[in-house]
């Protein structure tokens, strides 16, 4: 079967060959100015729909009643206060040159730098540290360098630091300035005598920067998590003190106390003072913090139903927990045959049931600690991160761990996964819809629809 | 935590709690030939203590809210037994607001019921002898309670009273007429047969059982990863 056939094309070759030959004349006459073929064909050899460019401004020339010309001329510089004469291409108009001065002369600023005569030094500016070579060498290289005093600590003749330098740059510049003035108050509007230099804070300032920068990394962890503890203790004190007399004054010194010192060297915050009940690990003493903030405002709220201050405390339990842990939090909770809200909540009951929920947070953390583990040492063994078949068994692990409390439910006795079983339909499901308010009664429903 | 060892060693009257246990919910009754079509069921709902005592040294008044269809859909009910009887065809919210005594607390709490007519069996006959009951059990905790609401219901049934700190007294409780007032309790309603009973030993037992097990799982996933520590550690060296 012919292609052509199926087509319905011609079958001539003569008049194929014939177009062939014809078409690239066309294509070469089709070609338009201004753009060259290469990037007519670009367009799939055909004009765009709106012209970008105007083909015919293309190669336009500007209007030529002026005569331009260009000159290699010298030329002067207001910055330049030697006699260099310079020389460079200018764009002359009609014979003329341009006029004004070099462009670029604006640009060339300087600091002004206050000099004192040597009266001044005498009267006012002395001091037991600096000598008047000193000071006058200091000064000459701030003008020269522009107050950059880390060329000018580099230059100093003598080993000065660049903190002292600044002291007695703008210690001298301050006391000239208020010499000078007709009187203070014309001069306590200028920077230098409204904000002088602090030569003590400078140092903190820059060893406590130098230390924040060479941290390591475990060192940032550790102040980001201590810094955050700090935080979260004080906005639960802010609750508990809502609810609370004022009669705790020594808690509320301890919270400014240890943010300070979080700035400092990270080693010295004494993470005695957030740890002082048990040395736990950080995430434990948070979940104390976030029980004691509910308790305060639960406090607060003066009457609450049980049920309500369960769920609250559940909540934050579980705050650090993703949305997936929960869910598994309550799959076991179903796999181990505890209701997820309990149908008797007393105070004994939610205590043990907030304890349970917490274990067993304190169980699938440790699952995914020892799944990590595993794969920690199955990439070593195996030599290569991210095995394919390693991975495999692993997550196929991680499935079977999701539902260990089947199995061992299961396997424990089979009589009770039949009860199990059997206990779904009857009274028993009706008491399991009843006691939970509103929302959770479209699920029976939805049940009833399928069962049929 | 200072402040957390603050809390605990100035307890005074902070950490003390009264804490009233009640059941709320509702009974229905099929009219069965009496049904008409807007009027398929007498139903009940209530708010009674959980052992059947009487709410009213606690509770002065509460409000149910109906659906809007119903004629004054805010029912107030001024003594106890707190409940409100009706007729109707649907399931709808019904939130329940409890006013409390001015000794007890200022603050007025919700309590939300689903009222349920229908049974869950959908299969079975509907009887006009056996009502469809849904009840929840819950607890309502009152923080920081005065003295006078606490010198009122000391030795009240009702009421779960709480251990108070040592060298506590409290003045003497002012006699109650019990002859006038009406009996407020639920021990002989006549819904009482249909009332569930709750009792917080099997919970308990359930949950000391789930805790066992996951305290179990813990020590061995404990033992495992020390295992697995161990099986790593020559490769860390490296």
């Amino acid at each position: 079967m012919d292609a052509k056939d199926i087509l319905g094309l011609p079958k001539t070759p003569l008049s194929i060959t014939q177009e062939k030959k014809s078409r690239p004349q066309k294509d070469s006459q089709r070609k338009p100015d201004g753009i060259s073929r290469e990037v007519y064909a670009l367009t799939g050899g055909v004009a765009p729909l709106m012209p970008s460019i105007d083909v015919s401004q293309l190669k336009r020339r500007p209007p030529s009643d002026e005569k331009i010309t260009w000159q290699w001329l010298p030329f002067t510089s207001s910055a330049r206060k030697d006699n260099l004469q310079l020389y460079h291409w200018v764009r002359v108009v009609n014979g003329v040159p341009p006029t004004g001065d070099y462009s670029f002369a604006k640009y060339n600023k300087s600091v002004d730098v206050i000099r004192y005569t040597d009266e001044e030094y005498e009267k006012h500016l002395t001091d037991p540290k600096w000598t008047k070579e000193e000071t006058d060498q200091l000064f000459d290289l701030c003008e020269r360098f522009d107050l950059r005093f880390i060329i000018i600590a580099d230059r100093f003749p003598t080993p000065r630091t660049v903190e002292e330098l600044k002291d007695r740059y703008y210690s001298v510049s301050r006391t000239i300035l208020v010499a000078r003035a007709p009187s203070p108050g014309e001069v306590a509007g200028h920077p230098l005598v409204k904000e002088p230099y602090n030569v003590t804070q400078e140092i903190e300032r820059k060893r406590a920067l130098s230390m924040v920068l060479s941290q390591t990394k475990h060192q940032e962890r550790k102040d980001a998590e201590v810094l955050a503890e700090a935080k979260r203790i004080a906005e639960s004190r802010m609750a508990a003190r809502a609810a609370e007399e004022p009669d705790l004054p020594i808690a509320s010194d301890i919270g400014p106390e240890s943010a300070e010192r979080a700035v400092g060297p990270g080693d010295t915050i004494s993470p005695s003072n957030v740890q002082v009940p048990a040395p736990a690990a950080a995430p434990s003493t948070s979940v104390i913090a976030d029980n004691s903030s509910t308790l305060a405002s639960l406090r607060m709220l003066r009457v609450y139903l049980r049920t309500y201050a369960l769920e609250q405390m559940v909540q934050a339990a579980s705050s650090s927990a993703g949305l997936r842990t929960i869910k598994r939090v309550e799959q076991t909770l179903q796999d181990l045959e505890v209701n997820l809200k309990p149908k008797v909540p007393t105070k004994a009951v939610c205590a043990e049931h907030l304890e349970l929920r917490k274990e067993i947070l304190t169980l699938l953390n440790l699952q995914k600690q020892l799944q990590y583990k595993e794969a920690e040492g199955s990439s070593f063994r195996d030599g290569s991160y991210g095995d394919m078949p390693g991975s495999a068994k692993r997550s196929q692990r991680a499935a079977d761990q999701d539902r260990t409390f089947v199995l061992d439910t299961i396997s424990f006795g089979g009589d009770r996964g039949v009860k199990r079983e059997q206990k779904r339909k009857g009274p028993g499901r009706a008491s399991e819809t009843s006691s939970s308010p509103a929302g959770a009664h479209k699920r029976p429903r939805k049940m009833k629809a399928s069962d049929l | 935590m200072f402040f957390f060892c603050m809390i605990i060693v100035q307890k005074k009257m902070k950490d003390v709690e009264i804490s009233v246990p009640i059941v709320y919910g509702n009974a229905a009754f099929w009219l069965g030939k009496k049904a008409s079509e807007y009027q398929s069921h007498k139903w009940t709902v209530y708010v009674r203590g959980a052992t059947n005592e009487d709410l009213s040294v606690v509770v002065k008044r509460a409000v149910f809210q109906l659906h809007s269809s119903f004629n004054n859909p805010t029912r107030i009910v001024e003594s106890a037994p707190f409940e409100l009887t009706e007729s109707g065809w649907g399931e709808f919210e019904i939130a329940i607001t409890l006013f409390f005594h001015n000794y007890v607390c200022e603050k007025p709490l919700n309590l939300y019921h689903h009222l349920k007519l229908y049974p869950e069996d959908e299969s079975g006959p509907m009887s006009t002898k056996k009502p469809v009951v849904v009840e929840s059990y819950d607890e309502v905790v009152f923080t920081e309670p005065s003295e006078s609401f606490l010198a009122r219901v000391q030795n009240h049934p009702a009421v779960t009273f709480p251990r108070l700190p040592a060298g506590f007294t409290l003045p003497p409780p002012v006699p109650q007429d019990e002859s006038k007032r009406k009996r407020g309790d639920t021990k002989d309603h006549p819904l009482s047969q249909w009332f569930l009973n709750f009792s917080e030993a099997d919970e308990l037992l359930q949950l000391a059982a789930a805790r066992q097990q996951v305290q179990t799982h813990i020590a061995k996933l404990r033992r495992q990863i020390s295992l697995t520590d161990g099986q790593n550690q020559p490769f860390k060296s490296l």
